[in-house]
């Protein structure tokens, strides 16, 4: 009898690893910014040119930064919900409008004259927020992915959601499902809120 | 003729554009092999099998600008990699640094060989306990010794 026992635990314990490494996301990479201050930036918003925005505005208020641009298809899948939220007055949403030219695959900015790239990115962020509605407090422009990359950005969207010291509390990798929103964001959001 | 011209034509300002999208980045060689060198024990995050150096994708290609720009500005490649890990995580590193939570990466094929030699050795000693080593009888003896010493005895037949 223990003959069998011995080869069958062996197996029941490989079963268990296989299942939980098939239905893990190997791309989600765990951050390791959750836990620590936001990092700083200032880049100039996309509705108001020649104004700036810091995440040090947002000191006291618990928010979202949502990465975003036109090009990405899951940032589009992930919209509505975006909306629907923002339209229940939850939590602001800074919208990071990340590479809107660069990254879209197809546009080679070398080959633009200085300001063209700023002129562009405009034209189809308003565009596209126009045409599925704006969930954003504001947006601002990374036009070159630098900021992208001081949040450890390596797929769009991403959200991260903020306390009022400005400590990044949690990411989102990939679109905000109804599911996370709900049972993840939140739930911390309002004890984020709670705290002094 | 004329459309074998054109062809020709075409074909060289092919390669002329492809020339021209390749990015020129052997400026300074001593910078372009630091950059390699590190760069291939980096992980790229898009498509996670290719390192940093090979991989064609947007964000690596992002990544060995800004790679490129911390050694220009006299980083240590401590430094480069310190700066990717507080971004992305050791997951970047193809190398992990040993700590308590990748003890069990690093130390679990040891730990699943002595396993499997502790295993092996039980075993061994179960079954030398299991055989007996009885002598042979004299009258096995003497039939196995004529069976033997019989060589006249028709050999059995090989079918294959």
């Amino acid at each position: 009898m223990k003959r069998f026992l011995i080869p069958l635990g062996i197996f029941l314990v490989l079963v268990v690893f296989l299942a939980v490494g098939l239905n893990r996301d190997p791309h989600e990479v765990p951050s390791p910014l959750v836990g620590k201050p936001a990092p700083a930036f200032r880049l100039e918003q996309l509705g108001a040119p020649g104004k700036t925005f810091a995440p040090a505005d947002m000191r006291g208020q618990v928010w979202l930064l949502n990465v975003w641009a036109s090009w990405c298809v899951s940032c589009r899948a992930e919209h509505p919900l975006l909306v629907a939220f923002a339209r229940q007055g939850g939590l602001p949403i800074v919208g990071l409008n990340y590479k809107e030219v660069r990254g879209d695959g197809e546009t080679d900015v070398k080959k633009l004259a200085a300001g063209d790239e700023l002129v562009l990115t405009r034209q189809r962020a308003d565009a596209w927020l126009q045409r599925h509605g704006n969930p954003y407090f504001l947006s601002v422009l990374d036009m070159d992915g630098r900021v992208g990359i001081d949040y450890g950005v390596y797929g769009v969207p991403e959200t991260y959601l903020i306390d009022k010291q400005g400590v990044i509390r949690f990411k989102q990798i990939g679109p905000i499902t109804p599911e996370a929103l709900d049972k993840k964001i939140l739930p911390l959001a309002r004890q984020l809120a709670a705290e002094s | 003729m004329k459309k074998s011209a054109l062809a020709a034509l075409l074909l060289t300002f092919a390669t002329q554009l492809h020339a021209a999208d390749a990015t020129p980045m052997a400026e300074d060689p001593v910078v372009e092999a630091r950059l390699v060198a590190i760069s291939e024990e980096l992980r790229c995050l898009v498509c996670q099998n290719e390192s940093l150096a090979a991989s064609r994708a947007e964000l690596a290609q992002d990544l060995r600008r800004e790679v490129r720009t911390l050694i220009r500005d006299g980083k240590s490649d401590a430094d480069i990699r310190a700066y990717l890990v507080a971004r992305y995580g050791d997951f970047v590193l193809y190398r992990p640094p040993v700590k308590p939570s990748t003890w069990l990466l690093w130390f679990g094929p040891f730990l699943l060989l002595a396993g499997g030699a502790a295993g092996l050795v039980a075993y061994l000693r179960r079954r030398a306990g299991r055989v007996d080593a009885t002598p042979l009888s004299a009258t096995d003896r003497a039939a196995a010794e004529a069976l033997l010493a019989d060589t006249t005895a028709p050999r059995p037949k090989d079918d294959r």
